[in-house]
């Protein structure tokens, strides 16, 4: 069973305004749930989510350049991978 | 400890205009910032040092108090306190037991020995990555040898005073890394804690090469069992095998052992294979005899003219 949590906690927690998140759902960025009225996000989305909000907030990124570098981080990551399996072939 | 030159840091001249600092700080941020720099210890040690010139220029006291002491600060009152400080500041070691070598919480705000002389310890004001509803991912690394990988283990780690029993799966790579969910920092205002991220390190064996579930290894092979046949012992991770070698092997012959490769990594009961090559032997220190014996066996060749 996954922990849901109330989006109106972290708008709370990290200021940020509930729009910020529904557009970040609306780009497919992070998946909202709604349970009586009340929307949550998973708890294994919340560290996509904050990470998100930092980029926001500390960075000042747009949801768009949000969008892009998700995807970008996505790509290095699977190359990051891809290194590691390439380099235990050549270093030993 | 050396002096830290903030100016530099941040690529601003002295006098600087408060909007100057903010606008390189931001630059600079963008460009180092740990979450678009994922796995890159570097890129994070540069973040710290911005965030570090930053807390001291953007702060009006504090870098009031920077530019005056300068570069003689050791001189300043503020030493003496250092010296106390030093001694109050026995750290904690976070993380024990096992092979473990290291520990980090990730995003943790260390601000180097020369900060903490001139400022001390609470005059950090921490900056926004701290405040985090979500507790903090902790970053270990594990050291295991081969053998250790081929079976499925358990271990036990002394995280932040906190004994975690984990079981390490059969198979895992170098440089892998597993996830021990909720293991991390605790979370703040009732979010969750944070992840216990742990990457191994895997020694490489001297006997064999590793390739995914795959093992190699070359064996040593004579010269009168490559031309007759016979029988080679072989070193594998569980033990010795004997194999059969067929008449007339030549050099560099692979041989695949199947089966007795790495456990594949979370797959139960299935292994890769080990694959041998064989280095055949070149006998020396031949005596008068054994001359005379390959010299009859050339002589033989030659008559024929097989070879």
């Amino acid at each position: 069973m996954t922990n849901l949590i109330a989006t109106s906690d972290i708008c709370t927690y990290h200021e940020v305004e509930y729009t910020f998140i529904s557009s970040l759902s609306e780009a497919g960025l992070v998946e909202l749930r709604v349970v009586d009225q009340t929307t949550y996000i998973l708890e294994s989305e919340l560290q996509k989510l904050e990470k998100m909000i930092r980029l926001h907030h500390e960075l000042e990124i747009n949801i768009a350049g949000i969008e892009a570098i998700t995807h970008l981080l996505e790509r290095i990551e699977q190359m990051q991978e891809e290194m590691r399996v390439l380099r235990n072939r050549v270093h030993q | 400890m050396a002096f830290i030159d903030y100016y530099q840091t941040l690529g601003v001249p002295k006098n600087a205009s408060e909007k100057d600092i903010k606008n390189a700080y931001r630059k600079l941020a963008r460009k180092y910032h740990p979450d678009l720099n994922p796995n890159d210890a570097e890129a994070n040690k540069k973040f710290q040092q911005l965030n570090e010139a930053n807390e001291v220029l953007s702060d009006p006291e504090k870098r009031k108090k920077y530019d005056q002491y300068g570069e003689n600060w050791q001189h300043g009152e503020e030493y003496a306190q250092y010296e106390r400080q030093q001694q109050q500041r026995r750290q904690q070691e976070p993380f024990t037991g096992g092979h473990a070598s290291s520990f980090e919480g990730f995003g943790g705000d260390d601000f180097s020995d020369f900060f903490q002389s001139m400022f001390g310890r609470s005059g950090s004001s921490g900056g926004g990555r701290q405040a985090k509803y979500r507790g903090q991912d902790y970053n270990a690394e594990l050291q295991l040898t081969l053998k250790e990988v081929a079976e499925t283990h358990k271990q036990t780690l002394t995280v932040n005073g906190k004994n975690i029993r984990i079981t390490i799966p059969a198979g895992v790579e170098n440089g892998q890394t597993i996830k021990i969910t909720g293991h991390g920092g605790p979370g703040v205002s009732g979010g969750p804690a944070g992840d216990l991220f742990i990457t191994f390190s895997i020694a490489n064996d001297p006997r064999f090469k590793r390739e995914g579930s795959d093992l190699y290894a070359n064996v040593k092979l004579d010269l009168y069992a490559a031309v007759l046949g016979g029988e080679v012992t072989v070193d594998t991770l569980n033990g010795k095998v004997k194999i059969k070698v067929k008449p007339e092997t030549q050099n560099g012959t692979k041989c695949k052992l199947k089966g007795k490769g790495m456990p594949v990594y979370k797959k139960e009961n299935e292994f890769g294979d080990l694959y041998i090559t064989y280095d055949i032997q070149i006998p020396v220190n031949l005596t008068e005899k054994q001359k005379k014996l390959f010299e009859e066996i050339a002589g033989e060749v030659r008559k024929s003219g097989s070879q």
